[in-house]
C-alpha cells in the first residue's frame, strides 16, 4: 500500500514567522488551501518590515551579498520542490542564477550609481545611494517564481525591506520561497510574504503611509487607483517587469544622498 | 555663557574668569564670511566716514634697518599732518618704529595727539631669551614709548609650550607699566585659523591690550579672514569677561578699499563700540596716501594723481 | 565713539533692464496673445508697484504650446546631432553670463530677493547649470553604462517663485541636453525673468518650439499636467500640489519628478566651530527670506551650548540689513507676495499662541511692500506647528537635544526629507550623522550650497528624482532601449 503524503499548511511569512492569517481565512489556489491575509496582516507585515530595516540596511554590503548568495544555495537545494510550483527546472535555475547575479551587486552598485561631484568651490561632495526603506511588491503572476525573484532581489540587495503580495492565483512559489528565505540567514522581517486577494490587499499596501515605494509588477486594471493611493505619501511607484535584470532595477528603489563638506585646514 | 570645556593640555592656565571656549575655526566658512562682508558697497558719506576713521586709526610704520632720525622726522610730520593742503584731515593714531628710533620719534610728536609705538621683544623673530626681551621692553618704556608691539614666541607656541608663551606675555605686560601692549601673533607662521584663535585667546588672557596680526616682515600678513577670526576671539572675551581688547591688522593693507573692508568687518563683528583708535588700529606704511587720494576724490569728484601727495 | 555707521544707500541701477508693458505667451519661438485674452499684473513685492501685465494661459494656449514642442521635437530637435545640441546650450550659458546683471536686477525687482543674492548666487548658478549640462548632451551613453539613452519627448515643467531663473535652468538645461523639448510654466508671481529668457533663446537661435513658456496661475499648470501630449512632468513646489499632481498622473504612465517641501534640521553639536555655525544658521534660514525648500528651518542645538549659540545668533540678527532688494547691502529682501506674507504671519502667530518665545531684532521696515522681520522662536516643542510645517519664510524654530541619537530622532521625525545640516568638528560623527539623516542633501559644516554638478532632491514627502549632476539627467532620459541580461 502506497504511503499517504503529509501535506503542508501554507501560511503567511511575517517577521520571520509563519503565522496563519489573523482573520482565520483561507482560500483555495493551486489545489491548496492558502492563507487569505487581511489588512491587519498587512499592517503587521509592514510593521515587521519596519522593525527589520535598521538591521538589514546597517549590515555591510558584503554581508548582504553573502545572504543573497545563501538564498541561491537554499533554492538550489530545493530545486525539485520549486520546480513543482513553477514552470519547471529551467525557471528555478533562472531564479537561482538571478539571486547569484544580484548577490554580486551588493557591494558594487554604490560604485556604479554613486558619484563624487566636482563642485566649483572648496567642498568635498559625494552622492551615495541609500535604501528607500519599506517597499511593497505586488508580485507578477507569471512566471510565478522567477518573476517574484526578479522583483524581490533588486529590492533587498539595496538594503530595503519588502512586503510582498504573492500572486493571487499562483501563491505557492512565494510561500516556498519564504521557507527558503527563512533558512538562508535573511533576518526576520526583511521579506514578508502575504497571500490572499490582491484587490483586497493592494490598496492598503499602496495607501500605507509607512511604505516608501511600491512595485506594481503584478497589478493591471487597478494601477490608476493604486497610483492615486500611493500619492498620499509621495510613494515611489515602479511599474516593474518580470523580465528585467539590471543595476537600474536596484536603483529604482534607492534614494540618492549628497553630502557636502568644506575642504580646509 | 556655558561653562567652557576643558582646555587642551598646556592650556590650563590659572585664570579667573576662565577663557571662553577655545573651539575651532572652519577655514572655508570663515573665508566665505569675510568675503561676503568685503562685498559691502560703501558709498559717499559712509565712505568718507570710513576713510576719516582709517586715518585716525592708522599706525604709520617704518621698520627698516636703514631707518634714521631723518626718516623718522619725515614720518612723524606726515603722521601729524597727513595732508598739509587739507586741515580737515586728522592726525594718525601713532607711529610705529624700532626701539632705537623711539627718542627721535618722541621728540617730533611732542604736542600732537600722535603716539609713539615701539616694536620690541627681539622683533620680528622673537627668538631671544625672555630676560632679553623683558629688558628691551623696559628700555623702550623708560625712553617714553606709549605703546609696545611685542611678538609672541612662535617657536614655543608651535611646539605646544603654551605656558611659556603665556608667561612671557605676562612678564612683558608687567614691564610695560602704563604703556599699551600690542601682542603680535605673526599669523603667517601659525599655519591654521585654529592656532590664530588659540594664540589670540592666550594673548588676551595674558594681558594684551591689543592683539595684532603680523610683523609685516613676512609675505603673508593681515588678511580679512584672519582678522575676522581675531575679532571673534575678542568678542568672545568681551562676552565672557566684559574686557575690551583692541585689534590691529598689519601688513599688506595698501589700498583705501581694503581699509574700508576692514572697518566694515570690524563694525559688523564688534559693533560701533570698537570704531575708535583706542580699540582698533591699522598698521600700514603705504596705505595713508591712497586714503588721502580717495578722500580728495570724494570731496572734489575728480580722480587723483600720486604726484599731489607727499611721500615721507 | 560714533553711535553707528549708516551705510549710504547703494542701489543697483534698474536702468539696465527694460520691462514691456505687457507680455504674451512664448510659443513656437514667438510671443502670442493668450486665446482667452486674459492678463494679470505682476508686481514688485518691495513696492507693490505693477511691473507689467502677463498673459494667463488657458487650455487652448497650453495645447498650442505642447503642439509646438511636439513639432520641434519631431522635426529636428530629437534627431539633431548631440554635439550640436550641446552647442546651443553652451550658447545659452554664455548669453546668461553676458546679460547676468540685467537678469539679476529683473529677478530682484520681480521676486524681492536681495540683489547680492541674485547677482552672486542665482545668475552665476543658472549660467553654470546650462554650461554643465551642455557638456553632457553628447556624452549620455557614458553616464548610463550598458544603456543607449534617448529623449522622452515633451517635458512639462512647473517651477516655483523662490529662484525663478535658477529653477528654470535646473529644469530646462537637463531636459534639452537629453534631447527633449519643453513647455515651461513659471510661477504666477515671478514670470519676468522667464519671459526675458525667451530673448536669450532668440539670441541663441534655438529652433522655435524647443522651449515654450506659458505664464499664468495654477490653472495653467493644471492644464499642462493633464495634457495628453506631455510625456513627462517635472514639478518644484509645495508637497500639497506635488501630491495632487502625482494623483492626477496616476495610471497615465507619464514620467514624473517632484521636488517638494522641507523642514530641515540644522544640527549644532557642542564641539562645532561656533561662529561659523552661527553663519550657517543664518545662511540656512534667512537666505532668500527663507523662501527655500531646503532651508534649515529647525535648529537643533546641543543643550550644553544652547546659550552661547542663541546669544551669538541674536547678536548676528541685529546686523542683518532688511530692506530694498536692489540695495547692494541688503541681506534680507521682500517677501515674495502678499499671500506668502499672510501665511508666514499666520504661522508665526500660531507659534506665539502655542507658547514659543519669539525674538525679532529691532528693524525698521519700509511702509509699502511685503516684509517680515527675521524671526527666531525658542522654547519650541517638536509638536508645535512651527516645528512641523514648512513656513517658507525667515522664521527659525529652535529645539535642543542631548545626544546624537536624540538629534537624529528629532531630525528625522518629519514626513519631509529634503536636506539637513550637521555642525561638528569630529569627522567620524559627521559621517555617522550623514548616514543616519533621512535627507537627500546633507550639508556638513556648511549650509545652502548648490552646484550644477551636485545632485539635489528629497527623500520621503520631499519628492523623488534628482536635479543636478549626472543623476539629474536620468529624469529626462529613456533608458529602456537596450535590454541587457547580465
Amino acid at each position: 500500500m502506497s504511503r499517504l503524503p503529509v501535506r503542508k499548511t501554507y501560511k503567511l511569512f511575517i517577521g520571520g514567522d509563519f503565522p496563519r492569517s489573523e482573520s482565520g481565512r483561507t482560500y483555495e489556489a493551486q489545489g491548496q488551501n492558502v492563507a487569505r491575509a487581511s489588512r491587519k496582516d498587512l499592517r503587521d507585515a509592514v510593521r515587521a518590515a519596519g522593525g527589520a530595516l535598521g538591521k538589514w540596511r546597517g549590515m555591510t554590503a558584503y554581508n548582504r551579498g553573502q545572504v543573497l548568495y545563501r538564498i541561491a544555495e537554499m533554492m538550489e537545494a530545493r530545486t525539485e520542490e520549486f520546480a513543482g510550483f513553477s514552470s519547471g527546472r529551467n525557471e528555478v535555475e533562472s531564479a537561482v542564477d538571478r539571486w547569484v547575479w544580484y548577490a554580486g551587486w551588493a557591494d558594487k552598485y554604490a560604485q556604479v550609481l554613486g558619484t563624487s561631484n566636482p563642485v566649483a568651490a572648496p567642498y568635498f561632495n559625494f552622492t551615495i545611494p541609500e535604501p528607500t526603506g519599506i517597499v511593497g511588491i505586488v508580485a507578477p503572476d507569471e512566471p510565478a517564481l522567477d518573476g517574484l525573484v526578479a522583483r524581490l532581489a533588486p529590492v533587498i540587495v539595496g538594503g530595503n525591506v519588502a512586503v510582498v503580495l504573492a500572486s493571487e492565483t499562483q501563491p505557492l512559489a512565494a510561500i516556498e520561497l519564504a521557507e527558503a528565505l527563512a533558512t538562508a540567514d535573511v533576518p526576520g522581517g526583511v521579506v514578508n510574504v502575504l497571500t490572499g486577494f490582491r484587490s483586497e490587499l493592494a490598496p492598503w499596501l499602496a495607501g500605507h503611509m509607512d511604505v516608501n515605494a511600491i512595485d506594481l509588477a503584478g497589478a493591471d486594471g487597478e494601477i490608476p487607483e493604486l497610483e492615486r493611493l500611493a500619492a498620499e505619501n509621495v510613494k515611489r511607484v515602479v511599474r516593474g517587469r518580470a523580465d528585467r535584470q539590471s543595476p537600474y532595477e536596484i536603483a529604482a528603489f534607492l534614494e540618492l544622498k549628497t553630502v557636502w563638506h568644506p575642504i580646509g585646514v | 555663557m556655558a561653562k567652557a570645556p576643558a582646555l587642551p593640555s598646556g592650556f590650563e592656565l590659572p585664570l579667573e574668569p576662565r577663557l571662553p571656549r577655545i573651539g575651532s575655526i572652519d577655514q572655508v566658512a570663515v573665508e566665505e564670511r569675510a568675503a561676503a562682508l568685503a562685498r559691502r558697497s560703501i558709498k559717499r558719506e559712509a565712505k568718507l566716514f570710513a576713510l576719516d576713521m582709517a586715518v585716525r586709526m592708522m599706525d604709520l610704520t617704518t621698520l627698516e634697518g636703514m631707518d634714521t632720525p631723518g626718516k623718522i622726522a619725515a614720518l612723524t610730520s606726515k603722521a601729524i599732518r597727513p595732508d598739509p593742503s587739507d586741515a580737515t584731515i586728522p592726525s594718525v593714531a601713532a607711529v610705529c618704529v624700532y626701539p632705537n628710533l623711539v627718542p627721535a620719534a618722541l621728540e617730533k610728536v611732542r604736542g600732537s595727539s600722535v603716539k609713539v609705538a615701539s616694536v620690541a621683544t627681539a622683533f620680528p623673530s622673537g627668538q631671544s631669551p625672555t630676560s632679553v626681551k623683558v629688558t628691551e621692553v623696559r628700555e623702550v618704556v623708560d625712553m617714553g614709548a606709549h605703546e609696545v608691539d611685542m611678538v609672541i614666541d612662535r617657536g614655543a607656541f608651535l611646539s605646544g609650550r603654551y605656558a611659556k608663551v603665556y608667561d612671557e606675555i605676562v612678564q612683558v605686560k608687567e614691564a610695560c607699566g602704563d604703556a599699551h601692549l600690542k601682542v603680535i601673533l605673526e599669523v603667517g607662521e601659525l599655519g591654521t585659523y585654529d592656532n590664530v584663535r588659540r594664540a589670540s585667546l592666550l594673548a588676551m588672557a595674558a594681558g594684551a591690550d591689543f592683539i595684532k596680526t603680523s610683523t609685516g616682515k613676512l609675505p603673508s600678513a593681515a588678511t580679512l579672514p584672519v582678522t575676522l577670526v581675531m575679532l571673534e576671539a575678542i568678542r568672545d572675551v568681551h562676552e565672557e569677561t566684559g574686557r575690551k581688547v583692541g585689534m590691529k591688522p598689519a601688513g599688506g593693507i595698501r589700498q583705501s578699499k581694503q581699509a574700508v573692508q576692514y572697518l566694515v568687518q570690524l563694525y559688523e563683528t564688534l559693533g560701533a563700540e570698537w570704531l575708535t583708535p583706542d580699540l582698533y588700529r591699522l598698521g600700514a606704511s603705504t596705505l595713508l596716501n591712497d586714503v588721502l587720494m580717495q578722500i580728495r576724490k570724494e570731496k572734489t569728484g575728480r580722480y587723483q594723481s600720486p604726484d599731489y601727495f607727499t611721500i615721507d | 565713539m560714533p553711535a553707528g555707521w549708516d551705510y549710504a544707500p547703494a542701489p543697483e541701477s534698474r536702468d539696465i533692464v527694460t520691462i514691456e508693458e505687457r507680455y504674451g505667451l512664448h510659443i513656437g519661438g514667438e510671443f502670442v496673445e493668450p486665446k482667452g485674452g486674459e492678463y494679470f499684473p505682476t508686481l514688485n513685492p518691495a513696492t507693490e508697484d505693477v511691473l507689467a501685465e502677463v498673459a494667463q494661459a488657458g487650455a487652448e494656449d497650453v495645447d498650442l504650446a505642447v503642439g509646438a514642442a511636439r513639432d520641434a521635437y519631431e522635426n529636428g530637435w530629437s534627431t539633431l546631432s548631440p554635439s550640436e545640441r550641446a552647442k546651443y546650450l553652451f550658447r545659452i550659458a554664455r548669453l546668461l553670463q553676458e546679460r547676468s546683471r540685467e537678469f539679476a536686477v529683473l529677478e530682484s525687482l520681480n521676486g524681492g530677493k536681495p540683489i547680492k543674492e541674485s547677482r552672486d548666487v542665482d545668475l552665476p548658478l543658472a549660467a553654470a547649470h546650462f554650461f554643465y549640462y551642455a557638456g553632457w548632451a553628447d556624452k549620455l551613453e557614458y553616464a548610463f553604462p550598458n544603456r543607449r539613452p534617448g529623449p522622452i519627448g515633451v517635458a512639462g515643467q512647473i517651477i516655483p517663485w523662490n529662484f525663478p531663473l535658477l529653477m528654470l535652468s535646473w529644469k530646462i538645461a537637463p531636459a534639452l541636453a537629453a534631447g527633449n523639448t519643453v513647455v515651461l510654466k513659471p510661477a504666477e508671481t515671478t514670470p519676468l525673468t522667464a519671459l526675458l529668457f525667451a530673448d536669450v533663446l532668440r539670441q541663441a537661435e534655438l529652433p522655435p518650439g524647443v522651449v515654450n513658456i506659458v505664464t499664468g496661475d495654477g490653472r495653467a499648470g493644471a492644464e499642462l499636467v493633464k495634457h495628453d501630449g506631455v510625456d513627462k512632468i517635472a514639478f518644484t513646489g509645495s508637497t500639497e500640489v506635488g501630491k495632487a499632481i502625482q494623483r492626477e498622473l496616476a495610471g497615465s504612465g507619464k514620467r514624473l519628478t517632484l521636488e517638494l517641501g522641507g523642514k530641515a534640521a540644522n544640527i549644532i553639536f557642542d564641539d562645532a566651530a561656533l561662529d561659523q555655525a552661527v553663519e550657517g544658521i543664518v545662511n540656512g534660514i534667512y537666505f532668500n527670506q527663507g523662501h527655500v525648500c531646503c532651508a534649515g528651518s529647525r535648529l537643533l542645538v546641543q543643550e550644553s551650548i544652547y546659550e552661547p549659540v542663541i546669544e551669538k545668533l541674536k547678536r548676528r540678527l541685529t546686523t542683518l540689513r532688511v530692506g530694498d532688494p536692489l540695495d547692494k547691502n541688503t541681506d534680507v529682501g521682500a517677501i515674495n507676495s502678499k499671500q506668502q506674507l499672510e501665511k508666514i504671519t499666520e504661522l508665526v502667530a500660531s507659534g506665539e499662541e502655542e507658547g514659543a518665545e519669539i525674538y525679532q531684532p529691532p528693524c525698521r521696515l519700509p511702509e509699502k511692500g511685503y516684509w517680515f522681520v527675521p524671526t527666531v522662536f525658542t522654547n519650541v516643542a517638536q509638536s508645535y506647528r512651527i516645528a512641523q510645517e514648512e513656513i517658507f519664510g525667515p522664521v527659525l524654530s529652535v529645539l535642543t537635544f542631548r545626544t546624537p541619537d536624540e538629534a537624529v530622532e528629532k531630525a528625522n521625525n518629519t514626513p519631509y526629507g529634503l536636506s539637513a545640516g550637521v555642525w561638528t568638528e569630529k569627522g567620524s560623527r559627521i559621517l555617522s550623522m550623514a548616514n543616519r539623516l533621512e535627507a537627500g542633501v546633507v550639508w556638513a559644516n556648511t549650509y545652502n550650497r548648490f552646484d550644477p554638478a551636485s545632485p539635489f532632491g528629497g527623500y520621503k514627502e520631499s519628492g523623488f528624482g534628482r536635479e543636478g549632476g549626472l543623476h539629474g539627467l536620468e529624469p529626462y532620459l529613456d533608458l529602456d532601449e537596450s535590454e541587457v541580461r547580465g
